[in-house]
Parts: C-alpha cells; sequence; structure tokens
C-alpha cells in the first residue's frame, strides 16, 4: 500500500512552522496559525490509525524513493503496530501544548510555537524511519528546537539544563552513528532497517553494537545511571517542554531498543539481558525512593518518569508478549499520564511561580475543579486500576512473574512506591488547610485549562477502561518481533 | 635552438590568463579613480571572477588535459574546485565592502591583492608539477601576507602579518626542500613522472620518505594541522576581519588541491608511509582544536580552532584510502574530503560573513558576547548563524553534518573503527562552543541595541550562505555526486 500519509505526519507541522515564523511579532496570528498547523498535523494522522491493518505484522503506509544514492540511503517511512500509536500521540500532545502555552507565553510567541512544531514533525520522522540514516538524521536534529526551548524559555537555570541536555543525548547518538556506519559495512552498502533486522552479525560484534545502541538509547530513556539530565531539563524547561520531553521524547529511547537493539542483535539482547533488568529494576525502586524526597514537584514527576520507564525497559528484556505489549501501553499511557502532571504542574506554576511542595498546602479549598484532574491523574501515575497506568504496569508484572516471580516482586514494589510518592505529594499540595495566603487567592481553572485536562482525563480513562483498541493495533508486530528476537543469528 | 619551440598550448589556462590581464586592467583603472569610485574596482573584481567562471565552464569538457610541458593540468577537479573558489571569492568581495569602506581600508590594493591570491589558488589547483605547485603557492602567501598587513596603523595586524610571514616562509622552505629530495630520487618534478618513477621502482626509498617528511610538514603547515598550527589563531585574530574571512576560506580548496596532487598523484606509492603521518597530523589537530577553542573568548580565535579541527577531519578523510594497484579503490575517501572541504568552506563564509555583520564604523564584533540577544535584533541572521553553528558542529539537517557522516564512513571503511570513535569523541566536545555561541545569541538578552547595517546585497547573499547550509544539508546528493564525480573522471 502506498501513501503519502507518513510524509505528510512530518511536514505539515514542520511547514506549518514556518508558517507561523512568518507571523513574527503578531501574536495572536502565531497562535492561531500554530493551533491549526497542530490540528491538521494531527488530522493527517487519524487516517493512519483507521486505515491500519491490525492482522499485518509488517510495516504499512510505506514510502520509498532514493534520498542520497551515493550512500544509498533512502528517503523509506512506513509504521507497523509499534510505531504507528506513537505518530498519534505525538501529534495529539503537540495540540494540548499549542493550546497550554497559548496565554503563557508571552514572549516570542511565534518562535515558540514553531519550535514545537518543529519538533512535532521530527519526531514524527523518527517513529515511521526506516532507513538507518533518516532515523539519525531525525533522532539528532530533535534536539535543536528542545535545546532552544529549554533555553529561551526555561527557568532560571535553563542554560544548564540546556547544555546538559544536548550533550548528554549528543553522546549517545554518535556513538550510534558509528554502529550505524559500522552495519552499512557490514551489510555490503545498506541503510535499510529491514534488511539490516535479516542481516546475521558475529557474537563480538552484536554485543558491541548492542552497546552502542545502548548508550544512544540509555540516555534517552533515560536508564539509570544516565538519568541526570532528565530531573534538570524538567525542572527548567517550560511547561510545554516537560510534556513533549516526559510524553514523547523519552519514548524515542525505548523505540530505539524495539527497533534497533533487539532485532539487530538478537543474541546479545538475550545475553546482556540480567544486565538491562537490573538497571531497570534499579530504575524502578531506586529513583522510586529518590521521587519520595524531592522537594519541587516537576523534579518529582521526573523522577517518577524515570521510574516507569525503567518498567518499559524491563517488560522489553523478558522477551514475552504480555510483558513486551505491557511495556507499549505503559509508554502510551505514561504519555498521557506525565504530560497531565506536567500540565497540572503548570497550571500551578502560572499562578504561584513556584514549583516548591512547601510553597502549597489546601489548593483544593481554591481550586476543586483542578483538584478533581489532578486526582485523577496522580492515581493514574499511582497505577490505580481503571486508569491507563493500571493496564500496562499490570501486564509488565505479569511478564515478569512469568520469566522469574522475583523480578516480577521486585517490579511490582512500584505500585507501593509509586502510590506512596505520588498520593504523599498530592496530600501535601491539594489537601489541608489552605497554606498560606498566596494559595488563598488562587483562582480555579479557566476553560482553556479545563479543556486540555478534560482531553487528557477522557484519553487516560478510556485507555484504562478499555486498551483494547491499543493492543489490538500493537499484537501482531510484538508476535512477530518477539519470534524474530528469538531466532538467533549466529 | 628556436625551432625547436613548440608553443604551448593556452586554451586550458585561459581562466588564469584571463584573470591575470584583467588584474593588470584594474591596475590601471583603480590608478586613475579616486576613493568616491572605488565601487568601480569592486564591480570590475566581481566582473573578472565571474568572466572566469564562464571560462572554466565553457572549457569545462571533463578530459585529462596537460599543457606547459606537462606542468599544468586542466581536469574536472580542477575544473569544480576552480568553480567554487570563484564562488568563495565573489562572496568575500561581497561581505567585506561595508566593513573595508568603514575603516577607510577600500583601497585598489585589496582588490588586486584578493585577485592575485586567486590566481596564486587557481595554479595551486592546477598544478602538475611540483614546481608550479610551489609558484601558486608563493603567490598566494605573498599576497595573503600583505593582506594581512593592509591595516598598517594596527600593531596587531602587523604583527600577525610577521608570524605569518616568517612562519609561511618557513614552511614553503620546508616544502621545498621536500621537493628537492623527490627531485633527487625521481630526476622529475612532473607529478605524472614521479608517480611513474615509483611505479617502476627505480627511486631510492630513503630519500623519498625523508622528502615525503618534509611535504607533508608544509602541507600541514598550510591547512593549519597540529602541531603546525601556531599562525592560525594569531593570523585569523589579527587579520582585519575580510582577511580573516579569505583566508579561512577559499585557500582550503587550494591547500586540498595540492594535496591531492603531490600525495595521492604524485606519491601514491608512498601512501603507507603518509597515511599513518596524516592520522597523527589529524588526531591531534581534532583533539587541541576542539579541546583549546572552548577556552576562547573571541570569535575569530574560537573560529580558527573550529578551523584546526575541520582540516583535522579532512586529513582524516585523505588518510583513509584504501592502498590497492588502483587509486580507485580510494575514491571514497577523497571524495569525502573534497566534499567536506567544500562544506567547510560554505559554513565558513557563513560564521565569518555574520561577524563582518555585526561590525560596524568603530566597532569590531570580535567577542562572542557581542553574539548576544541577536535573535531580538534580527532573528533571521540568528537563524543563518544558528545554522552554521549546528552545520559546523555536524548535526542534521545542515550540510555539516553529511561532511562528517561521509568522512567517518571512509574512516570506517579503511578500518579505523577506533580512529572513529576518538573523533566523534571530540565532535561532542566540540560541539560545547558551537551551541555556546547559539546560547548568547538565543538565550541571553542583547547588550548592544544598534540596528544591524548591512548593506542589501550582503543581507541577500548571507541569506543564501546560510540557505545553502541547510538545503546542502536537506537535499545533500547533488554536491556529495558532483565530488565523486569530478574526482572518478580525474583519478
Amino acid at each position: 500500500m502506498s501513501s503519502s500519509l507518513l510524509s505528510l505526519a512530518i511536514w505539515v507541522p514542520i511547514l506549518g512552522a514556518f508558517v507561523v515564523f512568518a507571523a513574527g511579532n503578531a501574536q495572536n496570528l502565531a497562535r492561531w496559525a500554530a493551533l491549526i498547523a497542530a490540528i491538521a498535523g494531527f488530522a493527517v494522522t487519524v487516517p493512519l490509525y483507521l486505515g491500519f491493518d491490525v492482522t499485518q505484522a509488517g510495516m504499512q503506509f510505506v514510502e520509498q524513493r532514493a534520498w542520497i544514492p551515493r550512500f544509498n540511503v533512502e528517503y523509506f517511512l512506513g509504521v507497523d503496530g509499534i510505531s504507528v500509536l506513537f505518530i498519534l500521540l505525538n501529534s495529539f500532545i503537540t495540540i494540548l501544548v499549542v493550546i497550554a502555552g497559548w496565554e503563557v507565553i508571552k514572549d516570542k510567541v511565534a518562535q515558540y510555537m514553531g519550535a514545537f512544531l518543529i519538533m512535532s514533525g521530527v519526531m514524527n520522522g523518527i517513529f515511521s524511519s526506516l532507513d538507518a540514516v533518516l532515523f539519525y538524521v531525525f533522532f539528532e536534529a530533535s534536539l535543536i528546537p528542545m535545546y532552544i526551548i529549554i533555553g529561551v524559555w526555561g527557568g532560571p537555570n535553563r542554560v544548564y539544563a540546556a547544555f546538559k541536555f544536548f550533550l548528554y543525548t549528543l553522546l549517545g547518538s554518535l556513538l550510534m552513528l558509528i554502529a550505524l556506519i559500522y552495519l552499512f559495512l557490514a551489510s555490503g552498502g545498506s541503510f535499510n532497517l529491514l534488511e539490516w533486522h535479516q542481516l546475521r552479525v558475529e557474537m563480538t560484534p552484536q554485543i558491541l553494537l548492542f552497546l552502542a545502541f545502548l548508550v544512544a538509547f540509555a540516555v534517552k530513556v533515560p536508564m539509570w545511571p544516565v538519568h541526570t539530565w532528565l530531573p534538570d531539563a524538567h525542572v527548567e524547561a517550560p511547561t510545554g517542554g516537560s510534556v513533549v520531553l516526559a510524553a514523547i521524547m523519552l519514548k524515542l529511547g525505548a523505540y530505539g531498543f524495539l527497533r534497533f537493539s533487539l532485532p539487530i542483535a538478537p543474541d546479545a539482547s538475550h545475553y546482556l539481558a540480567p544486565m538491562m533488568i537490573t538497571l531497570s529494576l534499579i530504575a524502578v525502586i531506586y529513583i522510586g525512593f529518590v521521587a519520595l524526597v524531592q522537594l519541587d514537584m516537576k523534579k518529582l514527576i521526573a523522577y517518577s518518569s524515570i521510574s516507569h520507564m525503567g518498567f518499559v525497559t524491563l517488560g522489553f528484556f523478558i522477551f514475552n508478549q504480555i510483558g513486551l505489549e505491557g511495556a507499549l501501553v505503559q509508554m502510551i499511557s505514561h504519555g498521557f499520564v506525565s504530560g497531565a502532571m506536567f500540565l497540572c504542574v503548570g497550571v500551578m506554576y502560572d499562578r504561584m511561580h513556584s514549583r516548591q511542595i512547601a510553597d502549597y498546602g489546601g489548593v483544593a479549598n481554591t481550586m476543586p475543579k483542578f483538584a478533581g484532574f489532578f486526582m485523577l491523574f496522580a492515581m493514574a501515575n499511582a497505577g490505580l486500576p481503571a486508569t491507563s497506568g493500571f493496564v500496562g504496569e499490570f501486564m509488565v508484572i505479569l511478564g515478569a512473574i512469568k520469566f522469574n516471580f522475583w523480578i516480577g516482586f521486585a517490579a511490582a514494589m512500584t505500585l507501593v512506591l509509586g502510590a506512596a510518592y505520588t498520593l504523599w505529594m498530592y496530600k501535601r499540595v491539594i489537601f489541608g488547610p489552605v497554606g498560606n495566603k498566596h494559595v488563598a487567592e488562587l483562582t480555579d481553572i479557566n476553560s482553556r485549562e479545563f479543556l486540555f485536562l478534560a482531553v487528557l482525563a477522557l484519553c487516560v480513562l478510556a485507555m484504562g477502561i478499555y486498551p483494547f483498541p491499543f493492543t489490538e493495533v500493537m499484537h501482531a508486530s510484538v508476535d512477530n518481533l518477539l519470534k524474530h528476537v528469538a531466532v538467533s543469528k549466529l | 635552438m628556436l625551432n625547436n619551440f613548440i608553443p604551448p598550448d593556452l586554451y586550458p589556462a585561459s581562466a588564469e590568463i584571463f584573470l591575470l590581464a584583467m588584474a593588470c586592467a584594474i591596475l590601471l583603472v583603480d590608478a586613475f579613480i579616486g576613493a568616491a569610485q572605488r565601487w568601480i574596482t569592486a564591480a570590475l573584481t566581481l566582473v573578472a571572477l565571474v568572466g572566469c567562471a564562464l571560462i572554466t565552464y565553457q572549457t569545462m569538457d571533463g578530459q585529462v588535459v596537460l599543457t606547459f610541458s606537462n606542468m599544468f593540468v586542466d581536469d574536472l577537479l580542477a575544473d569544480f574546485l576552480k568553480l567554487m573558489l570563484y564562488l568563495a571569492v565573489i562572496v568575500v568581495i561581497v561581505y567585506s565592502r561595508d566593513y573595508l569602506a568603514a575603516r577607510n581600508l577600500d583601497k585598489g590594493e585589496y582588490y588586486l591583492l584578493v585577485l592575485f591570491a586567486t590566481l596564486g589558488m587557481m595554479v595551486m589547483i592546477s598544478a602538475a608539477s611540483f614546481l608550479t605547485i610551489y609558484l601558486g603557492l608563493e603567490l598566494l602567501s605573498l599576497s595573503l601576507y600583505a593582506l594581512v598587513a593592509i591595516d598598517r596603523d594596527s600593531p596587531r595586524a602587523t604583527e600577525a602579518a610577521m608570524k605569518y610571514f616568517v612562519l609561511g616562509a618557513l614552511a614553503s622552505g620546508l616544502l621545498l626542500y621536500g621537493m628537492s629530495m623527490v627531485y633527487g630520487a625521481t630526476g622529475t618534478l612532473e607529478i605524472g613522472g614521479v608517480s611513474q618513477a615509483l611505479h617502476l621502482g627505480v627511486a631510492n626509498k630513503t630519500v623519498l620518505v625523508f622528502g615525503l617528511v618534509f611535504i607533508v610538514s608544509g602541507i600541514a603547515f598550510k591547512l593549519g594541522a597540529v602541531p603546525f598550527h601556531m599562525w592560525v589563531p594569531d593570523v585569523y585574530h589579527g587579520a582585519p576581519t575580510p582577511i580573516t574571512l579569505l583566508i579561512a576560506s577559499a585557500p582550503k580548496l587550494a591547500a586540498f588541491a595540492i594535496t591531492m596532487r603531490m600525495l595521492v598523484y604524485g606519491l601514491f606509492e608512498l601512501a603507507e608511509h603518509w597515511q599513518s603521518m596524516l592520522m597523527i597530523l589529524a588526531m591531534l589537530s581534532i583533539a587541541v582544536g576542539n579541546l583549546v577553542a572552548i577556552a576562547q573568548t573571541n570569535i575569530k580565535r574560537m573560529l580558527a580552532y573550529s578551523a584546526i579541527s575541520h582540516m583535522g577531519f579532512l586529513l582524516l578523510a585523505l588518510m583513509s584510502g584504501v592502498v590497492g594497484p588502483d587509486k580507485h579503490f580510494a575514491l571514497n575517501a577523497y571524495s569525502s574530503a573534497m566534499y567536506y572541504v567544500v562544506a567547510y568552506v560554505i559554513m565558513s563564509l557563513g560564521a565569518f560573513g555574520t561577524v563582518l555583520l555585526l561590525s560596524r564604523a568603530g566597532y569590531e564584533a570580535e567577542h562572542l558576547e557581542d553574539f548576544k540577544g541577536l535573535n531580538q535584533r534580527s532573528p533571521w541572521f540568528a537563524a543563518v548563524m544558528m545554522a552554521v553553528m549546528f552545520s559546523m558542529a555536524g548535526v542534521p539537517f545542515f550540510v555539516g553534518f553529511f561532511a562528517k557522516f561521509s568522512v567517518l564512513l571512509a574512516v570506517v571503511d579503511a578500518g579505523y573503527i577506533w580512529v572513529a570513535v576518538f573523533a566523534v569523541m571530540f565532535s561532542l566536545i566540540g560541539a560545547f562552543y558551537y551551541l555556546r555561541i547559539v546560547k548568547f545569541m538565543y538565550f541571553d538578552p542583547p547588550t548592544d541595541a544598534a540596528p544591524i547595517t548591512a548593506g542589501l546585497d550582503m543581507r541577500f547573499l548571507l541569506s543564501v550562505n546560510g540557505a545553502a547550509v541547510a538545503l546542502f544539508g536537506i537535499f545533500p546528493d547533488a554536491l556529495v555526486s558532483l565530488c565523486t564525480y569530478a574526482l572518478l573522471r580525474s583519478l
């Protein structure tokens, strides 16, 4: 099936961004143009879901044409059940980010909106690239808008956070570049990912390739111990930046494992699985404890993200269907939940200009509607049944117990820890008597804020109650991936 | 005796002859006009360069033609590099006008020296004999020494010119000494003849390798590779910015050409020797250039160290040719080197162009802080500079990424994965100082609120330059294929 839907998903937001840039100082025009571009960007991704053939494991909506014939690089796009949902999620979150920044951003509005639109297109490119160079180009290009977003609209320590974010991520991707070049030469001159999946590689190179990919993707996920850039980036980034970072960018690393590490180096993946599982469990448990002691709400959610992403990598490396699907569901769910949590913190920050838990208390008295939404998202973050957070965690824990009881047991700790840090924060911020006169002066959410929180709340509930539309899409591809990984390449 | 004289075929050298004639004409014209009509000189200079471009384009036929008793060659490699050269010099002239006029440096000498430097570079590019290479190189170098000192009241520029001259003369001496060794061993100065003699194995290897060391040292000096780099930051810093712009751009093309001619065309049989030398030079340049650039507070010095690291990448590509019976095996390496140097020239023009854009009468935008808040003063030119900086750092979608990519591909192909890892790790370190410029432009408020007062021609050309950095990054194939094709037809 040939179509240009994926190209549209990439280039509509990017071209929209240039229109927005052209608006210059006309702030309202820039806002409306950005909203239209974001909605158009989402609209072109909807047919990807509607037209998706769930019985097929292979790539769909494939586009393939020459890009750099000199190096046999192709403009090769396609999605399978693993990647298609992320494109929708990404385009969807972009709309929310535009709405969330509507009144809050007053400085260089056109550039702010444009940067997010470019990022949206670039990240769609990452999820749909089937050519390694194309993937790499998008993967690295996504750093530029995020660097600018953190640095220009961020908090007081934004410069440090922006540099740390950029250099940390670049470190990983440069090693991956060498790995890609090695694979190009090993495969006799091809950057085609699907061909690489079939390529036979000896054990030693497999391990080296796996490690090179690991550096790139572990930084992005981020896995312990290369996670330290994330709390800094989250704390300093503007609300929209945090949302995109948590909801989409972290998924890039995890997606990379599925697209590169597992299928290209299956033997190394099995061989190094104990290490990966250990790192994941450290992220789940240790970072969970770290989250517990945070004083800054954004930092707390950032650590909670690392902990949840540990769950995702755990799901990948136990190599069973329910674990892997659970990890994917967890990724999508985390996209909604962490995005919503950051938006909630943003709502409070816009009013109080503080993210310190100690500055709040009794917000429920002055912002009852907001408190209701925040409650739902906090519960989802803690993994309460009937919210999307539960589905993924439960599936991963089931898979882990199948694999090894004690690993499952350790992973299940997250239910306790997640509830502890999220609800304790919620209690300190929302409940109790009104903390101080600033809290007493708070006004409840306006209709714009109500809109994006309500939309996210619906998503969280819908996915928690009836996850089938999500799992149905990924089923065939996950099955295929596991079969592929089970076959040795030696 | 006279009867044996066969007049040389002048046709392949018609562009050089035209440029020389135009330079003489401009010299005469300029003597009769005052400062107010200096635009005539500038216009004539541009006409001369455009004329050269037309002639080169007309005479481009893809054949390898030797003339002047095998001392001069016209092949596709030469044609392509010359066209890039004219383009670079035209851009230099347009960028420099406002700056020079504001400082009373807009003299006829400037245009003439630039033209003679261009002629020198053309001769270098088309050289088919060691002697021709030396002639071209000296014509270029002497013009550049004088250009650096063109602001004769500036002690800093004079000091830079002295340094450049003394060290440059030493390097020329080294090169000439190396050439004499090669002549002693092979009995010829023609590059084809040297290659032939080496192939037949009649030459004394010890003498040759001894000479090779001197030749490589000379080349390394001209490229500014570590440890022969000390002049680069001082000259870049001391020279008036338009001269820095010139030194940082076009001569890299000529230096690449003579490296190709001498090492790959002439001394290919000694490849195993010079490849290991180049590898040491390359790795040192990448390491030192990137590390020391971090410590710079002056943008011109920072770009000088950045140039050193970029030349390291160029040498990396040159050293990774696979040694085989046929030079075509090494095509990937040499075409990536050529692509790198062309990409570097485009980026370098953009970077120094922005520095010139921010300078105005009585004010040099030399410090990194001068870029503060550029995004508020001019979002468009901040975007241009950002594209150039990210491109130099090797971040896609910009031309610099594909340049680095093709070099790394050649390096890994040659089996030096660890060298590639070394190079990318230092690129990571290098990314820091490019990001710092972006930080100044975007994250900081402006300290200097003066409006940007550049002519329309410069604004237009700088915009095109920035667009080229992005467009060659999004559609890299045209440039990569051109480089490959030009080399393929010339090897």
